[in-house]
């Protein structure tokens, strides 16, 4: 059985950033595994701009990032593997792959950073009623179709969410000469970026139609429209409101989820919140020496972020095995996502792991315009810290210093919490 | 003096600003957080641009679409126009990431790039 | 001309087939759609029941009961998955355990074994997930779970391998009976045979109303569905029905034998012959009356909702028989619930009907069993690796929600009566039914139906000729 001191279970941005960090911190013998074809992930469907600003500080699209951080990955002779699938990693870190060049194998890791990503949530998760015609589609599915391999799925669409992949397909469908009749939206606002609202949908003249859903799916064998109807304060659609959209195609873009089918069967506990697993501040789940970034941890918005974070696991994975242990024996503390706060990553600080800085991650519950955003340990406010505008589509972050810490650590709890005007 | 609310686009933090006006002339821009902000109201209001990404046919490639982007922003009223340019061409692999697969796309002299390599 | 044309590819005709297929005689199927399994078939709660059910004296109770004692072999030869996992029918009111204890010797009275009434507490260590509300429950150790798609499609494909001919997107439009021989007019020109059968589901009275002058009205009964994930799948480990209730009859939970858990479905008398649509009534309801059975509905693990259609004939039970005032044409008609359990049954039944009129003789090479399809799901992983061994493709997973490799797919689009459109091998390998629902494989999935029958991915079908999915390229 091959060995490795560290196993990277994904090639996307989040694995590729793992590896490099952890190389750069003093481990060479690495080896990443990855599904598809090419390193890179998600990101090589990507084909629109906005990627790189805080890593490479320039504006990038996603393949070239993705290719970019290949290079490095090159440059850096870390190992690694394409066509692969990891069926499993046990408790004890043997780690399952399957492959056309070797069969199924195993793999003994010290470590393992769990860097997987996400998909995307189907038709049947939320609940559309109707026929089941072909023209549904998850926008990622239409992404990669259009972009990687050139096919078109129709040239009447509607879109239904206004997360950022949905904006994106809008355009590029527009572009592509397809009529984009509407996106629609169940919320009084997007959980998308703004500037893809701008450049995406006003650009175009596409209509952006919130507090609205599908009510039903139209056509039996290939769609022939969509009813769309108004909603009411719980998301129910409103009797009486239905409108008959015709198109061929309905594009999902209604949410991910962080893939972690490996990581439940592992034993790693998850939140419930972010289907992602529990970490500490070291991004290490419940299980030792396992350790999660990226979108398998959380959906994030921003590739960058996934790249900053995924130093974090993989530093922390090369300190791990260079100590050869982890001491968890240490004074937990725990943050606590208290009112418009949905979820904190990570989810606690332990004093005996603490070496740095902790950038916590989070989402708002609603959208807030001027609002503070307060941190406060225990009934100690440390944090007020103002914010211009805050919408559950766009992750936050905020540092807490070590040193504040260390002087803190009588803290059982440190919450945070939006401050409405 | 008018007011024009914008929300910046230049990178995805998307500032809302908002532009004061004076005589078709921006003379005050409030809600950015870097300077990128100013710039991009100053041209939205003057001389709106985009940047264009879409693929193009390769042949004999691993791949039968490369990604491609205009190097640089063009005139937001020439986006169907450099469409229309990128639909028409074809080129072969091996294609590497950076080089131009079109120059002076519609007249506007700026380039189209891949945006990855194909083998 | 043939002996036997038999009108419809679902459980029902595919079974009559296979039995058929045991006699030296010229035998077809004429399916209207794409695909084995396409009509009433492809949607239903998957089960095996015990027979508890029916009123006895019924040919449902009868071929129930005798379908059920038949499936151990039958899915044994043919090589499909079925598990005995039992059913339990939950009474929430004590002044209802009488009801339960009525079942229990319906059921008795035909013939089904394993039967007892069980008390909350034992119920409570049997399925700890189940609400407080359940007092008592009705046991019933011999009903089990199968997998409506895998058996519609193991029938036919053992009745093809026996000589059984198939004639798809063939409708059937008239009858003409001359003196020896019913003559079937399709879409696609004449068929000729000595006898007729009418397994034509939903469309089982037309057909017969063509030839006799006593009229059957059949009226599709559409039940809802949520399909849910794996991660879930364990919420029960039995097939558990309710009592009816003054808020009407119940609804079922229970685990697939792919382990997702079902939970459906609704009873709705619709109009509409197709009629498989989702309503956000049904699904409403589904969910509600899921409330009684479980302590929580898991809601965010839905993958997918359905419909399915039961060919409910108003005369309330099966009929098997030669009809009256039109010799040599014979009705498998009014197959509803259970259908799926009574299948090999009522291919019994019809194939004796047929032998006795037709005078067939036994051949003496029937095969009995099927070898199936590749799926390294059911596979050892030492059978495993020494498949990947003679053909690596299949350590090439395609769709890694149910982890099917190339090679299944490639083998399913090849075997007899193969699958040739993205749902056809969904149902044949379980590519795309998984929790992503095809969001990721479905373009590999195209490539491969596209690359291996020699057509462009624009010309490869969801199901039907009319559901295109890529309606062209981008920069043409």
């Amino acid at each position: 059985m091959k060995e490795y001191d560290i196993v990277v279970i994904g090639g996307g941005p989040a694995g590729l950033a793992a590896a490099y960090s952890a190389k750069e911190n003093g481990i060479d013998n690495i080896l990443i595994i990855e599904r598809d074809n090419i390193l890179g992930g998600i990101l090589n469907q990507c084909i629109h701009n906005g990627f790189g600003l805080h890593v490479f500080k320039e504006e990038l699209t996603g393949p070239e990032y993705a290719e970019r951080y290949a290079n490095l990955v090159e440059e850096k002779n870390i190992e690694y593997i394409l066509n692969s699938m990891v069926l499993s990693v046990d408790e004890n870190k043997v780690v399952t792959v399957m492959n056309e060049e070797d069969g199924i194998f195993e793999i003994q890791a010290k470590a393992v950073i769990l860097a997987m990503g996400c998909r995307e949530r189907s038709r049947g998760a939320i609940n559309i009623p109707g026929y089941r015609p072909s023209g549904v589609f998850s926008a990622g599915m239409v992404q990669r179709l259009m972009n990687m391999e050139g096919y078109i799925p129709g040239k009447e669409v509607v879109i239904f969410g206004s997360g950022d992949i949905g904006l994106i397909m809008a355009r590029r469908m527009a572009l592509e000469g397809a009529k984009v009749k509407a996106v629609v939206e169940r919320k009084p606002y997007s959980s998308g970026l703004q500037r893809n609202i701008v450049q995406c949908l006003d650009d175009y003249d596409i209509p952006l139609l919130y507090q609205h859903t599908v009510s039903k799916v139209v056509g039996k064998d290939r769609m022939e429209g969509v009813v769309l109807s108004k909603v009411d304060d719980k998301k129910q659609a409103i009797p009486g409101t239905e409108e008959f959209v015709s198109c061929d195609t309905l594009l999902l873009s209604v949410g991910l989820i962080p893939e972690n089918e490996i990581s439940r069967d592992l034993g790693v506990k998850m939140n419930r919140k972010t289907s992602g697993p529990i970490v500490g501040e070291n991004l290490m789940t419940n299980v030792e020496g396992v350790f999660a970034c990226g979108n398998v941890l959380h959906v994030h918005d921003l590739v960058d972020h996934v790249t900053m974070e995924s130093n974090i696991a993989g530093k922390k994975a090369a300190e791990y095995i260079k100590m050869n242990k982890v001491d968890t024996s240490g004074k937990k503390i725990q943050l606590i996502p208290d009112k418009g706060v949905s979820y904190l990553v990570p989810d606690h600080i332990n004093l005996s792991t603490l070496s740095d800085d902790v950038t916590v991650r989070f989402r708002v519950t609603d959208v807030y315009e001027g609002a503070y955003v307060d941190v406060n340990f225990d009934d100690e406010l440390a944090i007020h810290r103002k914010k211009p505008f805050l919408a559950p589509g766009e992750m936050q972050e905020i540092k807490l210093k070590k040193d504040y810490i260390l002087e803190h650590q009588n803290t059982d709890n440190i919450t945070f919490k939006v401050e409405a005007k | 003096m008018e007011e024009k609310n914008l929300i910046c686009i230049s990178c995805p933090i998307g500032c809302h600003m908002t532009v004061t006006l004076d005589n078709e002339e921006v003379s005050k821009v409030e809600g950015n957080t870097c300077k990128r902000g100013a710039a991009y109201a100053e041209k939205e209001i003057t001389n709106p641009t985009r940047f264009v990404t879409s693929t193009v046919k390769v042949k004999n490639g691993q791949v039968e679409r490369v990604s491609v982007k205009t190097e640089l922003d063009i005139p937001k009223s020439k986006i169907f126009d450099v469409m229309k340019e990128i639909n028409s061409v074809e080129v072969s692999a091996p294609v590497k990431m950076g080089d131009t697969i079109i120059e002076n796309v519609a007249g506007t002299n700026v380039n189209i790039i891949a945006t990855r390599s194909v083998k | 001309m043939y002996d036997v044309l038999i009108i419809g590819g679902g459980f029902s005709g595919s079974a009559i087939a296979r039995e058929l297929s045991k006699y030296n005689a010229k035998i077809a199927v004429l399916e209207k759609t794409e695909d084995i399994c396409e009509g009433t078939s492809k949607a239903n709660t998957a089960l095996a029941h015990g027979g508890f059910d029916a009123k006895p004296g019924t040919l449902k109770a009868k071929l129930n009961v005798q379908g059920n004692k038949m499936m151990d072999k039958l899915t044994k030869d043919l090589n499909i998955p079925f598990e005995r996992n039992g059913a339990l029918v939950l009474c929430f009111d004590e002044k209802d355990i009488p009801k339960l204890e009525e079942l229990k010797e319906r059921g008795e009275k035909n013939g089904v074994p394993g039967l007892s009434i069980i008390n909350q507490e034992e119920l409570r260590k049997l399925e700890p997930n189940i609400t407080d509300d359940a007092v008592a429950a009705l046991l019933c150790e011999s009903a089990g779970i199968i997998c409506t798609f895998t058996l519609n499609f193991a029938l036919a494909e053992n009745a093809y391998e026996n000589g059984v001919e198939f004639f798809f997107n063939t409708a059937v439009e008239g009858f003409t009976k001359k003196e020896d021989r019913w003559i079937v007019h399709t879409n696609n020109g004449d068929y000729e045979a000595k006898a007729v059968v009418n397994a034509a589901g939903v469309y089982a009275d037309e057909l017969h109303n063509m030839v006799s002058s006593k009229k059957h009205s059949i009226t599709p009964r559409r039940g809802q569905y949520f399909l849910m994930d794996k991660q879930v799948g364990d919420t029960v480990k039995r097939t558990v029905f309710q009592l009816p209730t003054k808020f009407g009859k119940g609804i079922v939970v229970t685990p697939t034998v792919d382990g997702n858990l079902l939970i459906g479905p609704t009873a709705e008398d619709i109009e509409d012959k197709e009629g498989v649509d989702t309503t956000k009534e049904g699904l409403d309801e589904i969910m509600e009356k899921s409330k009684m059975t479980l302590k929580s509905f898991p809601y965010g693990s839905v993958i997918t909702s359905f419909s399915g259609l039961r060919a409910h004939d108003e005369e309330d039970d099966f009929v098997v028989e030669e009809v009256e005032d039109a010799e040599y044409f014979f009705d498998a008609l009014g197959i509803e619930s259970p259908g799926l359990t009574s299948s090999p049954a009522i291919g019994l039944m019809m194939a004796n009907l047929i032998r006795d009129k037709l005078n067939l003789q036994e051949k003496d090479n029937f095969k009995e069993t099927r070898e199936g399809l590749p799926l390294t799901n059911r596979m050892t992983p030492e059978e495993h690796k020494a498949l990947i061994e003679k053909d690596s493709s299949f350590s090439k997973i395609i769709c890694r929600c149910e982890m099917i490799t190339e090679g299944e797919i490639v083998a399913a689009i090849h075997s007899p009566l193969g699958g040739k459109t993205l749902d056809g091998l969904k149902r044949r390998v379980r590519a795309g039914a998984g929790r992503c629902q095809g969001g990721f494989c479905s373009p590999k999935v195209i490539e491969i139906i596209s690359r291996e029958l020699n057509i462009p991915q624009e010309e490869v079908m969801k199901n039907n000729s009319n559901s295109k999915i890529i309606l062209g390229r981008t920069k043409e």
